[in-house]
This record gives structure tokens, sequence and C-alpha cells, in this order.
């Protein structure tokens, strides 16, 4: 091991600058994953906000006892898809619409009967908030004989699902694009790295040293860059990031950065693709000499 | 032994070299000594025939087993095939390195080589300043450091002048002289008639003529 990692000190040292363009290479196709990851994040983020507005409200029929509502919003309570579960009665219901429609407060203030219906407000569990699970919630609680209509806006929670699905699949295929490109770049240096280094291998072979122990530094050391590059990546991002969050556009500075687990996973990737890279390259060079 | 394109590199050639022998392969460029050499320790692999190395049939052998096999044969070449980026030391330490020697044991045997092709001295010279007599001679060392019982040497006087080249090659007949067997690939006669050695001359992959007249044997190269 301590032979491993010597000469693959000695790699960094006898090509500083071949080394610092796989770090390089590996550390800008890693930023433009990043880049793009820091796209999705904050998309779902928004996604997140949108969702937590979705919510299923159900009216209540004049007269229904306030025991038989509580005991409906005990049993909806503990629908798995359900989080949260509000009774708005009557007089509360009044009073928000007071609050929130303004235009209409003197309207409200006149009425000798209240014409608002008490209601069930529903809020379901992250996870839960797509439209299939929110229409079969919103169908078990139409079934309660008490509850006069449902409401939870389909089309504004179909349209989220698209949107949701929309983002997923673009997500997926340009990472993955981006990935691609990200290790063929970095094998195309790791190769550079093996040719530089071809006479060594072949003295190595002709003394004697099996394959394995040839692979183990050059596995190291594309490791290594992995390592570096993925760490100079997360640097440019957070830089980039801190470009855009400072910028005027409104919008932009409520941006939020990788979590400790994406960056970790980032750097994870780093090394793989250089390991990746290093033994694709250094493997087809041992099969061709 | 057939060009992978066709053509045969050698043809009906059969000799054996015995255990502690000194044979040299002449011949002209091309008449395939090298290949003779790379037979020898698993570069090629006969397409036909049998060749057989210190218990090892080069045909037959897996590719898990050529290091074990080049373990057994010390190689030099004409170009010395030193790294330039690592002192003379350093390049025969690390043919004890990357075969897994213990790493107490190595300066020693690196420094009693050294002492035996007489630069002990030069020990943390590069390359660079080192002669074309010096470098043969460590990589020379390199050869012999893990005891090998056959020394192969492909053109070892080449790149040499002539006082080089006769220092070398008192070193490879001292080597011969403590019991190593020693394959010379060569095309200088004039070094081959300084000696009684044994002669193997090949032309357009055959041999033409043997000193030793070996009878044909059961271990051969074809």
């Amino acid at each position: 091991m301590r032979l491993v990692t010597r000469e693959t000190f000695r790699s960094f040292q006898r090509a500083p600058l071949l080394s610092a363009l796989s770090v390089t290479a590996i550390a800008f196709s890693l930023f433009t994953i990043g880049l793009f990851g820091l796209v999705a994040v904050n998309l779902r983020e928004s996604l997140r906000g949108l969702e937590d507005r979705v919510e299923i409200v159900a009216f209540v029929l004049r007269g229904t006892p306030v025991e038989t509502i509580t005991l409906a919003t005990q049993d909806i309570t503990s629908f798995p898809e359900v989080a949260t579960v509000t009774y708005v009665n009557e007089d509360e219901a009044l009073k928000r619409a007071q609050q929130e429609m303004v235009e209409f407060r003197d309207a409200y203030r006149d009425l000798r009967v209240n014409p608002l219906p008490a209601s069930i407000e529903v809020r379901l569990k992250e996870g839960f908030r797509d439209a299939s699970h929110v229409a079969q919630v919103a169908e078990r609680i139409e079934g309660f004989p008490f509850v006069d209509d449902v409401r939870y806006g389909r089309d504004w929670v179909e349209r989220l699902d698209r949107l949701r699905n929309l983002a997923g699949v673009v997500g997926l295929v340009i990472g993955l694009a981006f990935a691609g490109v990200a290790i063929v770049i970095i094998g195309v240096t790791i190769r550079m790295t093996v040719l530089q280094r071809a006479r060594e291998i072949r003295i190595m072979r002709l003394v004697g040293a099996t394959d394995s122990f040839i692979r183990g530094p050059f596995l190291l050391d594309g490791a290594a860059k992995g390592l570096l590059g993925g760490l100079l990546a997360v640097g440019i991002s957070w830089a980039a990031f801190l470009v855009f969050r400072r910028s005027d556009v409104l919008a932009l500075q409520s941006l939020v950065f990788f979590e400790t687990r994406h960056i970790a996973m980032g750097l994870l990737f780093g090394i793989a693709i250089g390991l990746g890279g290093s033994l694709v390259s250094v493997g087809r060079h041992l099969r061709n000499v | 032994m057939a060009y992978p394109r066709g053509g045969m590199a050698l043809k009906d050639i059969t000799f054996r070299v015995a255990k502690g022998e000194f044979a040299f392969l002449t011949g002209h460029s091309g008449a395939g000594k090298s290949t003779v050499l790379k037979l020898i320790y698993g570069e090629l692999r006969p397409s036909e025939g049998e060749v057989r190395v210190s218990g090892f049939s080069v045909g037959e052998i897996t590719k898990h087993e050529v290091p074990r096999l080049r373990r057994r044969l010390g190689i030099v070449f004409q170009d010395f095939g030193l790294l330039q980026d690592r002192t003379a030391e350093e390049n025969v330490a690390f043919a004890l390195e990357v075969t897994g020697a213990r790493l107490d044991s190595i300066a020693a045997k690196v420094n009693r080589v050294l002492t035996q092709v007489g630069l002990a001295s030069k020990a943390r010279s590069y390359p660079t300043e080192l002669s074309g007599g010096e470098q043969q001679r460590v990589a020379i060392a390199r050869a012999l450091v893990n005891d090998p019982p056959i020394l192969l040497a492909d053109e070892p006087t080449g790149n040499l002048d002539e006082r080089a080249t006769r220092g070398v090659f008192q070193l490879l007949r001292d080597i011969h002289a403590g019991g190593t067997c020693v394959v010379m690939a060569t095309h200088d006669l004039d070094l081959v008639r300084q000696t009684t050695h044994r002669v193997i001359e090949l032309r357009e992959g055959a041999v033409v003529y043997d000193s030793a007249e070996t009878p044909i044997a059961s271990e051969g190269i074809s």
C-alpha cells in the first residue's frame, strides 16, 4: 500500500500539468452536472412549496351534529395519506371570509344568516400529493353522508403532477447526458496519463509485476483525481450559487444549495468516475501491450 | 512462430540451452533473434510447437502465470529501459518493489547488485547523469536483483561504444561464471569471436548454424 501511495504521488509530481488537466476536466464535468443539479434541487424545492398548498376541502351539510364531525375527523386523520385535518365551523368560515375577501367585507357584515357552510380541510403527507392519491382520498371523504361537496382543485393538482413528471424526465435525461460526457472526458485524460506512463508499465511487466499490481497506483491516482475534481466542482458550484443568489433577480435570492448528503454523493461520484476511467484505460492498455 | 498478418517469423527451429550455459543468438536484423527472446519471456506465444523455460511451457501458461515466468528471468535491452526520473538505485529497487519483495530487504539487495556491476558509487545518479555503458550496467543490475537463473540480453551492446561494449560484455561473462544461464542476442560478430561460447545463428527465422550441434531435443522452439 505504501508503494502504491508513493507511486500515486510520483505520478502527480512527475506530470503536474497533466494531473492538473485531469483534475480540472473532472471538476468542470462535475460542475456542469452540479449546476444542473442545483437547478433540479431548486425546482424540486419550488414544487414542494406548491405541493404544500395541495388541500382537500369537504363541505359539511348544515345541521350535522358536532359529534358526528369529530368522529369523522378522527377517522380521516387515521388515513395513511393524511397529515392534518382541520374542522372549520360556519362562524370561523365567515370570519375568514371577512378577513380574506376585503372587498366583500361590508356585504358579509350585513348578513342576517351565515351562508357559509362548515368544512373539513385535509392536508396530505409528502409523497401523497399527486393527482391519483388526492382523488382517492377525496372520494373516500365524499363517502361520508354528511359531506355535501368535496373540492381539491383537480386541474391544478394534475398540472402539478405533469410538471413534476416533466422535471423528473428532463432532469434524468440531461443529468445522464452530462454524466456521460464527463465520463468520456475523464476517460480520455486518464488514458493520456496511462500512455505517458506506458514505458513504466512495460518495465513493470518485464520484471514480473502482476497486472493487478500495475493497476493499483493508477486506480488510486484516478480516485484521488476524482476526489480532487469533485472538491473543486463543489467549490465552483458554491461560487456560482453565491453569484446567483446575490443577483438582483428576486427569484434567485431564495435559491438553496445542496444538502451535505448531495455533496457527499457528488464526491463519491467523482471518485467512482475517476476509478472507472482508470480501470477502463489501464485495462485496455494492459490488454494491448 | 507466425506473424499476426501471415508469414512465419520463425520456422522449424529447435534448440536447447542448458542450465548455466552462455549462448549467443546471432544473425542480421530481422533474422528472428528478438522473436526467440520474446518467446522465451512470454511476450509472444508460439503458434506451433513448444517453448519450455525453467519448468514453464510458454505456449500453455495462463496470463496470470506470465509474471511468475518473468521473475525467473532477467531481461536486458539495447535501449536500457531505465526510468529517467529515478536514480540508479531506485530503478533497481523498482524491480524488487513491484514483485512484492520485503521492503526491509530491498536496500541490501540493491547495494549488492550495484556493487556487482561496479556502480555502487553512482547509486544516487539519474540515468541522464550516467554514460551509456553505466546505464546498461544499471539495467543489468536490475535484471539480476531477483537472482534469476536465466539472463536474456537483446543487443545489450548495440548502443555502446567499443570500450563500454567490452565492459558490459565482461560483466555478462562474470555473471555467467557465477552460474547464471545467459542468452545474448547480438549481431556484433567481433564480440562473438572473442569467446568460445556457444553460437546459434539465425537467418530468415531458421537456425543455420549451431556451434554445439545439439541434437534435436524434446524442448525447443518452433
